[in-house]
């Protein structure tokens, strides 16, 4: 080997091998044989099922048609005018059609308080959260129910499809946020009583199934109440969703109890401040805001269970889909396959919106720790 | 709810100057004494209110409903069960059906979600992006339209049994169900169930005293091998030794179903399916916290005191990791329990669906049904997260 010393290194391009198209599938793809093997197997096991969607989706799907007869020939895919149809079933149930635009009011309303209140930079968060938690929910209540101000009364037994996944998951979550933090709380109390109840509570709903509460709920409270008294099925559903999803809250909410640092609870008593003040003001702003991902994926949970209402017989997005799939009109063989495969994507797109939401909202809370 | 603490400072400052009211301790005294009374009267309410109303409606109360004849047949059932037995036995079989499905499902997805999870940490951009496209699309839909797909349109829409599909091993799926070749012991099958049974009981302790060799000396002992050997090497031998005393009894076509064989019906699949498919994806995540959780320099350190790939894989980051995922695990398991519960709706004969469905319609009384349901989910929550928790001290690190 001669060493060139003398002659001032050039800058030279790094190897062709080690840069580029081809060096990244080297070293990403093909790094030993075990790995090449690898990903000849991934590629077969991609383009299964990158084609097998693709030709079930498209190729050999039917778009049009007035009922099922057209998707009953040999080898047919999806069979999407059977959800054209269906559509609007799909979205509000048999709320009635001359009514349904209160419903799309309705998004409308929400989605003009949270666009604004989930984008960071966006000021006036405060008013923005009174409107949201507070003015929207009484708005939605009387478009949606009705029976006031001219409009139509609207009974629950007729709301559906998407609107009631989407009514069940919101009330729960928000119906469950009182409960959860008192709880938490309550865990975290120095009374032995009142640390006993909470824990008993939450281990309790922690430990069984959720469709058991709901059975609970639907079977077990009109007996629980005062001759006479009854209660809407939808409500009922709703209390029970609310209590399963307070135990679930009440831990993700004592997590963040639990790394607020000590010195703030005495700072807080040092101002001689009530435990009211100390908990409203100086506490439970830094533990919630802390636990906003743990919230979030909370409510993706219970999101994705409101699907279980239809065990007790409410018809949510999941519930009409399974309803419609039954239909004799639009009977084929791939008919519920088409139902299955649309209800799934509405409910991934608002599940994983909400977690990429999550997520963003995790490394902005972890950028104001990094110093 | 009210709550109130003590503060040291408060309290002495309270005891010398403030009314006896305003002392904490006699405030805690009194909060605790108003919750229990309202908590009380809310039962009060509650059985008093029940009470009413079932007396109204004819509804009996108490448990002498469990010796009556449930009158109802049960599709499947790991104990004879026929519809001149009782409530209670339909009972017992509905928890063995839930605890078949939840046993069978933690083992399946177990293995699913660590292949999964350690595929979304391959070093092959190919499979980690398959492994991660898998965990979002699984994660983020309902378990429940999971179920529905894999009952409604995968399962019920297979051919009739004329039809069916054929399996490896001679077995055929079709719309009622998976048939298998059923194992049948013949004469001299003890030996060799004795040998495997001896074998399994030999490789544990094999395992526990290459462990103690390690830690007193650091010498190595091929534990895999030699289990290996034991389980399935030595049983083996045995068997064809003693002229292969196991026969199968494969599943024919005789009409319009099959006869004979075992049979695994369509309801069971579709469950074991998605829950050990949906569970799965939440296992891959913890997998991969916890690989990724070990710190790098203990790898790096494994590697550079010359253990290979796979050893500081298997001696260094594993154990670490298990450290981080055992718990989150552990609640993974009690959610796919409590998940099977989903089978109502596809209408496997689980606790909830032959219980709080067919023998509460009957018998009308909710009350007690349900109790005894959601205190059979506890107790195996509570059992479970026992065994867990005595299993995660034993991993965890042993601190000076």
């Amino acid at each position: 080997m001669v060493a060139d010393t003398d002659v001032a290194a050039k800058v030279e391009a790094p190897p062709r091998n080690s840069v580029g198209p081809i060096a990244w599938i080297r070293t990403n793809l093909l790094s030993s044989w075990s790995n090449a093997l690898l990903t000849v197997l991934g590629l077969y096991l991609a383009y299964e099922v990158a084609s097998s969607l693709v030709h079930w989706g498209l190729i050999s799907a039917t778009f049009t048609g007035a009922d099922g007869s057209v998707c009953t020939r040999e080898g047919a895919g999806a069979c999407w005018p059977f959800i054209t149809a269906k559509f609007a079933q799909f979205m509000y149930g048999r709320y009635p059609e001359p009514e349904r635009w209160r419903v799309d009011l309705v998004y409308l309303l929400a989605l003009a308080g949270l666009i604004p209140l989930m984008i960071p930079r966006i000021p006036g968060k405060f008013w923005n959260a009174i409107y949201v938690f507070v003015i929207f929910p009484i708005i939605a209540y009387v478009l949606l129910v009705g029976g006031v101000f001219g409009l139509l009364h609207v009974d629950t037994a007729l709301w559906g499809g998407l609107l009631v996944t989407l009514v069940v998951a919101t009330v729960g979550i928000a119906g469950s946020f009182p409960l959860g933090i008192l709880l938490a709380l309550g865990r975290r109390s120095k009374m032995p009583i009142v640390r006993w109840v909470s824990v008993g509570f939450i281990e309790f709903v922690r430990g069984v199934p959720l469709i058991t509460v709901l059975f609970m709920a639907s079977v077990m409270l009109p007996l629980f109440l005062p001759p006479g008294v009854t209660f809407d099925k939808l409500l009922r559903a709703l209390i029970g969703v609310a209590l399963f999803a307070a135990a679930y809250l009440a831990e993700v909410i004592r997590g963040g109890l639990q790394a607020i640092p000590r010195g703030q609870f005495e700072a807080a008593d040092a101002l001689g401040l009530s435990y009211g003040k100390k908990m409203g003001l100086i506490i439970l702003p830094q533990a919630l805001k802390l636990v906003i991902p743990g919230i979030v994926n909370t409510f993706i949970g219970l999101f994705k269970d409101t699907s279980l209402v239809l065990i007790i017989g409410l018809f949510d997005l999941l519930g009409i889909v399974q309803l419609n799939n039954a239909d004799s009109k639009w009977f084929s063989p791939t008919t519920a396959m088409t139902g299955y495969v649309f209800a799934g994507f509405v409910f991934w797109i608002f599940c994983f919106g909400m977690s990429r939401y999550s997520q963003m909202v995790e490394r902005r809370l972890a950028a104001g720790d990094r110093r | 709810m009210a709550v109130v603490t003590s503060d040291r400072g408060r309290r002495q400052a309270a005891a010398t100057q403030a009314s006896f009211l305003y002392r904490p301790e006699v405030r805690q005294v009194i909060y605790q004494a108003i919750l229990v009374i309202l908590l009380l009267a809310l039962f009060y309410m509650l059985i008093h209110n029940t009470a009413a109303n079932l007396r109204k409606q004819n509804i009996a109360s108490g448990f002498a409903f469990v010796d009556r004849t449930a009158g109802f047949d049960v599709s499947q059932s790991l104990i004879a069960f026929n519809s001149s037995m009782t409530y209670g036995r339909a009972f017992l079989v509905g928890l063995l059906n839930t605890l078949l499905v939840a046993g069978l499902g933690i083992v399946a997805a177990t293995i699913l979600g660590f292949v999964i999870g350690i595929a979304r940490l391959s070093s092959n951009w190919l499979i980690a992006r398959l492994a991660t496209i898998y965990v979002e699309v699984i994660r983020n839909v309902p378990l429940l339209l999971q179920l529905f797909f894999w009952y409604f349109a995968v399962l019920k829409a297979l051919p009739p049994p004329r039809q069916s599909l054929s399996v490896i091993g001679g077995g055929f799926l079709n719309v009622r169900g998976l048939y298998l070749a059923a194992p049948i012991p013949e004469p001299g099958f003890e030996v060799v169930a004795f040998t495997l049974l001896s074998g399994i009981a030999a490789a544990i302790a094999v395992y526990v005293w290459a462990r103690r060799r390690q830690t007193l000396t650091g010498q190595q002992f091929p534990v895999l091998w030699t289990s290996l050997a034991l389980i399935v090497g030595i049983p083996l031998v045995v068997h064809l030794l003693s002229g292969s005393p196991l026969a199968f009894e494969y599943p024919e076509l005789k009409g319009f179903n099959f006869q004979g064989g075992m049979v695994l019906q369509p309801e069971f699949l579709a469950l074991l399916l998605g829950l050990s498919i949906y569970t799965a994806s939440f296992i891959a995540e913890i997998v991969r916290a916890g690989i990724q959780g070990v710190s790098k320099g203990q790898k790096e350190a494994a590697l550079a005191i010359g253990l290979t790939q796979g050893q500081s894989l298997r001696l260094v980051v594993i154990p670490q990791a298990m450290r981080i995922i055992i718990p989150p695990l552990t609640s993974q398991f009690l959610n796919l329990t409590k998940n099977s519960s989903l089978a109502v709706a596809i209408g496997y004969p689980d606790l909830v669906s032959v219980w709080s469905g067919t023998v509460l319609n009957q018998t009308g009384q909710a009350v007690e049904v349900i109790l005894v349901t959601m205190c059979v989910f506890l107790a195996i929550s509570l059992i479970t997260s026992a065994f867990m928790n005595w299993f995660n001290r034993r991993m965890a690190l042993v601190e000076r």
